[in-house]
């Protein structure tokens, strides 16, 4: 991938280039869970934009003091600071959403994309580069949950944003809406299908095998590595 | 940075970082608490007012929520309980209080309760306390995947609804779930929950749509269609709420003064 420090590239490539959920796969759980409705998409989005932009912040201001010892769970303590305090900011001022989102904003602690932007870049860069590079990471989980909002909701419940797009049958409309699409498993399509068109359109995300599998053989002859 | 790893420094930055952080958490935690309460506050209003119908747009659900008058009743007698102060009484944690609550046994316990069923519930009536125009009960039970929360809604007659709606479920999404659906909703005001000169609740949802032939279509709602569970989830919650073991010793109270008049 490309190495950008401009602040342009730091917001810029995790969203196409180097997207936290479609290349790196990372925090796929919650965009199983919160992506059936396209609101909720977008205010989880924003609040893994707060916690991995002031996570990064925060961890890599006190980079230079931190014993290497403990520094994981450092990391964590202020993660989850910060998401108690935004589920509690959301609870105050956007209460119906945090109804919606109930559990999953408590669960953006156990979201692998703020823990390995704050290990893996904000330990080795500044305070300004890092949180730029929390706010474009949160950007690129962001348009995926969108994306993924956009495809369940549009067929589960006919509307986007919740409006109405295709009137369903059991508003006296023509569209029998696909229920697949509002669970969670239809995420898993939908996300996979993403990922196979981002690679096709660039190829060079396509991972080199870790292992050619060879053809058959008997097990003691097996030349294949797990 | 080497001496960034000795015992003194760990403990040094450890202790700092837990004091700043839970210095943080709980000055959100406290300076929010007002808010987040009038927030879950103003939620059960608009709630409560939604299924009455008397919601405007335009008025402030407080000023709305003034014609309101909330009394805490006695559901094995039906007689008001004016000892408990409505403001404070908290219906639902009331279960958990054995002196404020009674154990249901197998079938008793329709609504699928758990077993428990509280001895006071919370009531709201709009207009005069006395003749009150509509009666809002709150009422629960069990669906599919989830325990429903909701509010019924009564003319001055305690027997004719006005709206049903709940205000917390988890029913499958686009099937059960569609108990929020305005359409379905819009098919409960007009039905009668009892039949003429009985306690014995007779309102449910059925099978196959109800038209005008139906016969007693004013106790029948159509069921949800793909969601038999969540349907009967409701069948059952009424019956409960509306039968002996909740509210029909409240609501005999309107039936008869509506019927003297």
């Amino acid at each position: 991938m490309a190495k950008t420090d401009t602040a342009r590239g730091l917001l810029i490539t995790p969203i196409f280039q180097n997207n936290p959920i479609a290349l790196q796969i990372l925090g796929i759980c919650s965009a199983l869970a919160v992506t059936n409705s396209m609101s909720t998409s977008l205010v989880m989005g924003l609040a893994v934009i707060a916690v991995t932009a002031f996570s990064n912040m925060f961890v890599s201001l006190i980079r230079n003091h931190m014993p290497s010892s403990i520094r994981i769970i450092i990391q964590m303590t202020i993660i989850a600071s910060l998401v108690i305090v935004v589920d509690q900011l959301l609870r105050a001022f956007a209460y119906d959403l945090s109804k919606q989102l109930s559990v999953f904003v408590g669960l953006i602690i156990t979201n692998c994309i703020v823990m390995g932007r704050a290990e893996a870049y904000a330990m080795q860069n500044g305070p300004v580069l890092s949180f730029l590079d929390g706010v474009g990471n949160g950007l690129g989980y962001t348009f995926i949950l969108l994306a993924v909002g956009f495809f369940r909701e549009l067929l589960g419940s006919g509307s986007v944003f919740g409006m109405t797009i295709m009137p369903t049958i059991n508003n006296g409309g023509w569209y029998v809406p696909n229920g697949l699409m509002l669970l969670p498993p239809s995420a898993f399509f939908v996300i996979g299908l993403l990922i196979w068109a981002i690679r096709s359109l660039s190829p060079q995300q396509v991972e080199t095998s870790e292992f050619r599998i060879t053809t058959n053989t008997k097990p003691h002859t097996a030349q294949g590595s797990v | 940075m080497a001496n960034n790893d000795s015992i003194k420094k760990t403990l040094t930055v450890a202790l700092s970082l837990c004091v700043v952080c839970s210095v943080v958490v709980s000055t959100a935690a406290v300076a929010l608490r007002p808010t987040q309460q009038q927030n879950q506050e103003l939620d059960r209003k608009t709630n409560i007012l939604q299924v009455a119908n008397l919601m405007e747009p335009g008025k402030s659900v407080e000023q709305q929520f003034g014609e309101i008058t909330q009394r805490v009743v006695d559901l094995r007698s039906g007689k008001y309980a004016d000892d408990i102060d409505p403001d404070r009484f908290d219906q639902i944690a009331s279960t958990q209080d054995p002196a404020m609550s009674r154990t249901l046994s197998g079938p008793q316990d329709r609504a699928g309760l758990g077993g428990r069923v509280e001895n006071y519930a919370t009531v709201y009536l709009v207009g005069d306390p006395d003749k009150p125009d509509e009666i809002i009960l709150p009422v629960r039970g069990q669906g599919l995947w989830s325990l429903m929360l909701g509010y019924l809604a009564l003319e001055g007659d305690g027997n004719t609804v006005v709206g049903l709606s709940f205000y917390d479920q988890g029913e499958t999404p686009g099937l059960g779930g569609e108990v929020d659906n305005p359409r379905w909703k819009s098919l409960w005001p007009g039905k009668e929950i009892y039949p003429e000169d009985s306690t014995e609740p007779a309102i449910r949802l059925v099978k196959g749509g109800v038209g005008s032939n139906t016969p007693d279509a004013e106790h029948k709602v159509d069921a949800l269609s793909g969601a038999t569970l969540t349907s009967t989830g409701v069948t059952n919650l009424l019956q409960f709420w509306m039968g002996d073991e909740g509210f029909a010793n409240y609501l005999a109270r309107f039936r008869d003064t509506s019927q003297g008049a």
